[in-house]
């Protein structure tokens, strides 16, 4: 069985990759949520806001990508839910393929749409001006971190993708994600925030995440934020991937 | 006929036992006790159908078949090997047809064979499913998405995305539900040249002209157990003391055997009996 499970996962995944070519909508609405947001942001509130820096483009990018990768995964328990309510993942767990290989095509198709949506975004940004002047390892930690931060949301996504009774549940989920970065540094410096407010901003995962992405772009030293926002994301992905093979385990056993 | 296709089957793979064999099986879904000691076996060959009406545990006990439910109790083999101990073969021996046509609807007729085909491991899958559209006379619909075929096109689909790699024992849980009478004609058509070839069907259906048609022994579960177990002609003997002595006990009984009652009535076979 498991010496399949490379070449099941990769069947798999070309359906999978197949489904979103036939509907790039998906990608497409993934994108253009935080593409109206960053329109919003920089052009509306932008001009108000004073962050310290230079550019505001520059400063709100990493929490736009963020909320890219948030939107995305509800696509991801989406299209999981439907191959549960359609019985078309009965077929497969009943068929002598790989069984997990079913749920990590889910997971490397999530992976791929929204490293799509990602670079759509970044494009769009780079039309309204975002300039950095990172090098390739820092354009690469960015991109591992993202990596890393889509991986551990996408197991998050897995949980409700199982277990949903409805298509709105298997997506809302998603809704608290999207939200996340508003309470944190990636539109507003933290400092002006009431205390307990920022608090939470400060020790909350996507502050880190952003400081991160935010001191690679600049060409500044990222200090412990990148540590911390390794351990965030790792360790979400840990919990995330235990009660998601948990949930499976369960509507499989 | 069937009595004598059933018969060649026999006698060839008879040294091998039942194709499925079910022994005391129990399952609970925490308070409610769906099976309470189900036994049955399938000779190899045959058709057999499980009767019951909803919520009976028809399909509970098609996926304890089909190693995607775990029983609580009992034992269960398919082609030989113990659905619990040896999943894996009970796999490569098996194909699901669950309740709802599960076919990709975003995938073509084609590319949803060639799927199945390569999921198996199987060569030339590209062959293999034009061979399988031909035979379920879907060729001319082969490049379209699943998403545009009709009811019975999909069940058709869906059973030829079963006999990928002609597996022996095939489940079909309510094939027919849902669909309107031509299309049920079309399932039950190829249901028959499956068990023409060979194999073993076991199906599940709510309706009796259903596996009057189809099947050579019928089962009917009901409240968790097995309460009728036999061959068409044994089967219609018992009915008539049956309903009288269910009817009184069982007002849930009552209605499917009224529903049975009431398609026999039709063929006028029942007719002089009720």
């Amino acid at each position: 069985m498991t010496k399949h499970f490379l070449g099941d996962t990769a069947v798999l995944l070309g359906r999978s990759l197949r489904h979103i070519m036939r509907s790039p909508d998906t990608i497409i609405t993934t994108a253009i949520m935080p593409i109206a947001m960053m329109l919003m942001f920089v052009y509306v509130f932008g001009g108000a806001i004073n962050t310290g820096s230079d550019s505001y483009v520059n400063y709100q990018l990493p929490g736009i990508l963020l909320i890219t990768v948030a939107s995305g995964i509800a696509y991801t328990a989406y299209r999981l839910f439907m191959d549960m309510k359609g019985g078309i993942f009965e077929r497969f767990q009943s068929m002598p393929t790989a069984r997990s290989s079913v749920l990590w095509a889910h997971v490397l198709t999530s992976l791929i749409a929204n490293v799509i949506s990602l670079v759509v975004v970044v494009l769009v940004a780079l039309l309204m001006g975002f300039r950095s002047g990172a090098g390739v390892p820092a354009w690469l930690a960015v991109a591992g971190i993202l990596i890393l931060f889509t991986l551990a949301l996408t197991w998050i996504a897995v949980i409700p993708g199982l277990s949903a009774k409805t298509v709105e549940g298997a997506s809302a989920f998603s809704y608290p994600l999207i939200f996340l970065p508003f309470l944190s540094s990636a539109f507003v410096p933290t400092d002006t925030m009431p205390g307990p407010l920022r608090a939470f901003a400060e020790h909350q995962p996507v502050t880190s995440i952003v400081n991160a992405i935010r001191h690679l772009f600049a060409q500044q030293p990222v200090g412990t934020d990148i540590w911390i926002a390794l351990a965030w994301c790792v360790g979400i992905l840990i919990v995330a991937y235990v009660f998601a093979m948990n949930t499976y385990r369960r509507k499989t056993a | 006929m069937t009595k004598q296709r059933t018969d060649i089957r026999m006698t060839a793979d008879q040294v091998q036992g039942p194709a499925i064999h079910v022994q005391g099986l129990e399952k609970s879904y925490k308070e409610l006790r769906v099976l309470r000691g189900v036994d049955f076996d399938v000779a190899r060959g045959s058709i057999f159908a499980l009767l019951g009406s909803n919520g009976a545990g028809k399909t509970t006990v098609v996926k304890i078949l089909s190693t995607l439910l775990k029983a609580d109790a009992g034992t269960a083999g398919v082609n030989g090997f113990d659905v619990a101990t040896r999943a894996a073969d009970v796999r490569e021996s098996i194909s699901l047809t669950g309740q709802f046509a599960a076919v990709d609807e975003i995938l073509t007729g084609r590319e949803n064979l060639v799927l199945v085909a390569r999921l198996r491991h199987l060569k030339n899958p590209g062959r293999i499913a034009d061979d399988l559209l031909a035979r379920f006379s879907l060729t001319d619909a082969g490049a379209r998405k699943a998403s545009t075929y009709s009811g019975g096109m999909r069940r058709r689909l869906d059973i030829a995305m079963s006999l990928i790699g002609d597996p022996p024992v095939i489940f079909l849980d309510e094939p027919t539900t849902g669909l309107d009478p031509q299309a049920r004609i079309e399932v039950w058509q190829a249901v028959k040249e499956l068990a023409a070839r060979g194999t073993t069907v076991l199906l599940t259906t709510q309706y009796l002209d259903e596996a009057e048609h189809l099947a050579d022994r019928i089962a009917i579960l009901h409240e968790g157990r097995i309460i009728v177990n036999g061959t068409l002609a044994e089967l219609k003997r018992l009915l008539p003391p049956a309903k009288v002595e269910y009817v009184e006990k069982q007002p849930t009984l009552e209605e499917v055997f009224l529903a049975l009652v009431g398609d026999n009535g039709k063929n006028r076979n029942v007719g002089t009996n009720a």
